[in-house]
């Protein structure tokens, strides 16, 4: 269980765009299958246990077209 | 008030914008106005002003539009081919309540048209400047010092009503010269600030200056509220005056440049035995309804003049509301009536009453 | 654990209605983190468009004015003159500024209007349902060019930034994309640098940003980078086509 997270999703402001999945160099970003926003998308997500393989290189933060990500370091 | 000056109409305009506290404006030009840009381009500098011919008067009423949401007096003019250019700018000054006075020395038309005068955007000036339910509050002055003074005037009427004002001339008076006096010179740093105004988000929330509304009901509501800024205006502002309508069995209703000459029509019908009056509006829209439906109980006949075909008689016969006949005589295509025709028309109707 | 990234402060914290994949998202918050960086927020005023962005007055929490289609240069101007001393800025699509505002920007850029132009050019009309656009490629299928646009018929795709850079007035003018990080960055350094250019007084500053429509151009937005990257960037170069500061 991690305790405190290094890459935060807004998953109702979520689109299900898809576009931060490939930019992860350690690609840690999924589509979350289980479920979806109120929106109807299925927001991305990073799973807690791949939490702190995040490398903080905030490619997903440039990319992500609706400021979903928060990161911390 | 400044000493009289010997001035043409189409640079009192500026001289009057000035007074008013205008420092802005962007125009382009177009025959028989040209004296107004020309006249700013040298002015404005002198107090500080920015004078921008833009590069079309589409262009120049959206600089126009946007200089105005800033919070600034402003001020644009035109002769009909160039406002009709405008109308789109117009019709967002409007739906998004700012302030802004365009001067139309008319022109005739249609399309290219002539250069010399005509009353016949009166239709374009107070039913359809451009698409939406909004309105101009329209002032139309018929000699140099009511120019001096309506425009004057319509810079105040703009920021009372957050509402677009046409300064309604014609090619006439914009070349005329008479003596004129103008108003005290209001410095725009003493005008009270416009808190609506885009001046940077400096201790308050941001403001948007916008006319788009998806939600119909809002919109809806936005419209209303237009609405009733134009029913104040009805209420408020109707200007007009009468000239011999004390025992007159006959009323014209004439404006602007027209309404001179009626007048001396009327003078010489006086001479001959004819009791003729006129009503001349002052203010187009709102237009003296009430007042001509007031002379319709008093008068056998109306006459309505227009350099035109027939726009304003629409607006009488409204008012007169089929209580008397209204008849119409006109000249169009830049020709302008003489004071022997309207006389002419004046026995013709009154033949032998 | 420190906050090494958010919401910017210049932007609206909202859901954008923008579709899914847009990189209209992406402009938005790198034109926020700019005016957050130069610390401009008070006293920038910006110009919608109509298009796609025509929201965008919600989204920027700044002073903002709505501007009827293409018109935004000649709103700006009027804003500007009345306000020297901020900052004012234009926001349009490929229709707002390559077609029926082409004579606004020409006379702003060539009047050397102490303003900054973000184009957003992605080859569509997009709010209107994907007609072609002045930028639309050859043999580019949209809802007015269903076999693909034809150079005979409707000319070129226009080149609105190098026509711009051959102008007097302009004191930087150019291309960048946000189809990976990397270019989203060099993107921001752009816009960073077209702003700053009004901050220093220098004159007109445009940035033209391609940009991807998954939705009208029919595909995913991860082939909308793509297909940006493969059909775009031949045709629009990516370069800086003025800099005032590089000139002898």
């Amino acid at each position: 269980m991690v305790k405190d997270k290094k890459v935060v999703f807004d998953e109702e402001r979520c689109k299900g765009c898809e576009l931060c999945v490939n930019v992860c160099p350690v690609n840690i970003i999924e589509m979350a299958e289980d479920r979806i926003n109120s929106h109807g998308f299925h927001p991305a997500e990073v799973k807690d246990e791949n939490q702190d393989t995040c490398i903080s290189c905030k490619q997903c933060y440039q990319m992500c077209p609706d400021v979903c990500i928060t990161l911390y370091k | 008030m400044s000493e009289k000056k010997l001035m043409k109409g189409n640079e009192v305009v500026g001289e009057a914008s000035i007074r008013a506290g205008c420092r802005y404006f962007f125009g382009y030009p177009i025959t028989p106005q040209n004296d107004i840009p020309a006249y700013m381009s040298r002015r404005l500098p002198e107090v500080d002003g920015v004078f921008l011919q833009a590069e079309s008067e589409v262009a120049a009423s959206n600089m126009v539009y946007g200089a105005s949401g800033a919070g600034a007096r402003v001020l644009t003019s035109s002769s009909s081919p160039g406002i009709s250019l405008k109308a789109e700018g117009i019709s967002y000054i409007a739906g998004a309540e700012l302030p802004a006075v365009i001067v139309n020395m008319m022109r005739s038309g249609p399309g290219l048209g002539g250069i010399q005068p005509s009353q016949a955007d009166y239709f374009q000036a107070t039913k359809g400047m451009a698409h939406g339910d909004f309105r101009l509050l329209v002032l139309a002055p018929s000699n140099v010092q009511e120019l001096a003074d309506l425009t004057y005037l319509a810079f105040e009427l703009a920021d009372k009503y957050r509402n677009p004002v046409m300064v309604l001339g014609d090619g006439m008076i914009g070349q005329m010269m008479e003596p004129v006096e103008f108003k005290e010179m209001i410095d725009p740093d003493d005008l009270p600030k416009k808190e609506w105004a885009t001046d940077g988000a400096k201790g308050r929330e941001k403001n948007v200056i916008n006319s788009l509304g998806l939600v119909a009901e809002e919109l809806e509501q936005h419209n209303l509220n237009l609405k009733a800024k134009y029913d104040q205006m009805k209420e408020e502002e109707v200007r007009y005056e009468d000239y011999m309508m004390d025992d007159a069995e006959m009323a014209i209703v004439a404006y602007g440049t027209t309404a001179r000459i009626a007048t001396s029509a009327i003078d010489k019908a006086r001479d001959n035995g004819y009791k003729v009056g006129l009503i001349r509006p002052i203010t187009l829209f709102p237009y003296p309804e009430n007042r001509v439906a007031e002379a319709a109980d008093q008068v056998d006949e109306f006459l309505a003049v227009e350099m035109s075909t027939g726009q304003m008689v629409e607006d009488v016969k409204l008012a007169v509301n089929g209580k008397k006949p209204v008849e119409f005589y006109g000249r169009t295509g830049g020709v302008v009536p003489t004071t022997d025709e309207i006389y002419e028309k004046i026995v013709a109707m009154r033949g032998d009453k | 654990m420190e906050k090494i990234a958010e919401y910017p402060e210049s932007l609206d914290n909202q859901s954008t209605h923008y579709c899914p994949g847009c990189t209209h998202g992406i402009i938005h918050r790198l034109i926020a983190e700019v005016i957050d960086e130069l610390e401009i927020r008070e006293e920038t005023i910006g110009v919608a468009p109509v298009g796609c962005s025509v929201l965008c007055y919600e989204y920027f929490d700044v002073d903002m004015h709505e501007a009827s289609h293409g018109r935004a240069p000649a709103v700006a101007t009027g804003v500007k003159r009345v306000h020297p001393d901020k900052t004012v800025f234009t926001y349009q699509g490929d229709g707002d500024l390559a077609s029926i505002g082409t004579a606004e920007i020409v006379h702003a850029a060539n009047r050397g209007e102490n303003i900054t132009t973000i184009f957003v050019n992605n080859a569509i009309y997009g709010m209107t349902g994907g007609q072609m656009a002045p930028t639309t490629l050859e043999g580019q299928k949209t809802t007015t060019s269903p076999y693909g646009r034809d150079i005979k018929e409707s000319g070129n795709p226009i080149k609105m930034t190098e026509m711009l850079a051959v102008l007097d007035g302009p004191a930087y003018i150019a291309r960048v994309s946000v189809h990976n990080p990397k270019e989203i960055r060099k993107a921001k350094k752009a816009i960073k640098r077209a702003f700053k250019m009004q901050l220093e007084g220098k004159g007109f500053a445009l940035v033209e940003v391609l940009s991807t429509c998954p939705t009208n151009w029919g595909i995913s937005p991860t082939d909308g980078l793509k297909w940006l990257e493969e059909m775009m960037l031949p045709k629009y170069p990516l370069d800086v086509f003025k800099d005032i500061e590089e000139v002898e």
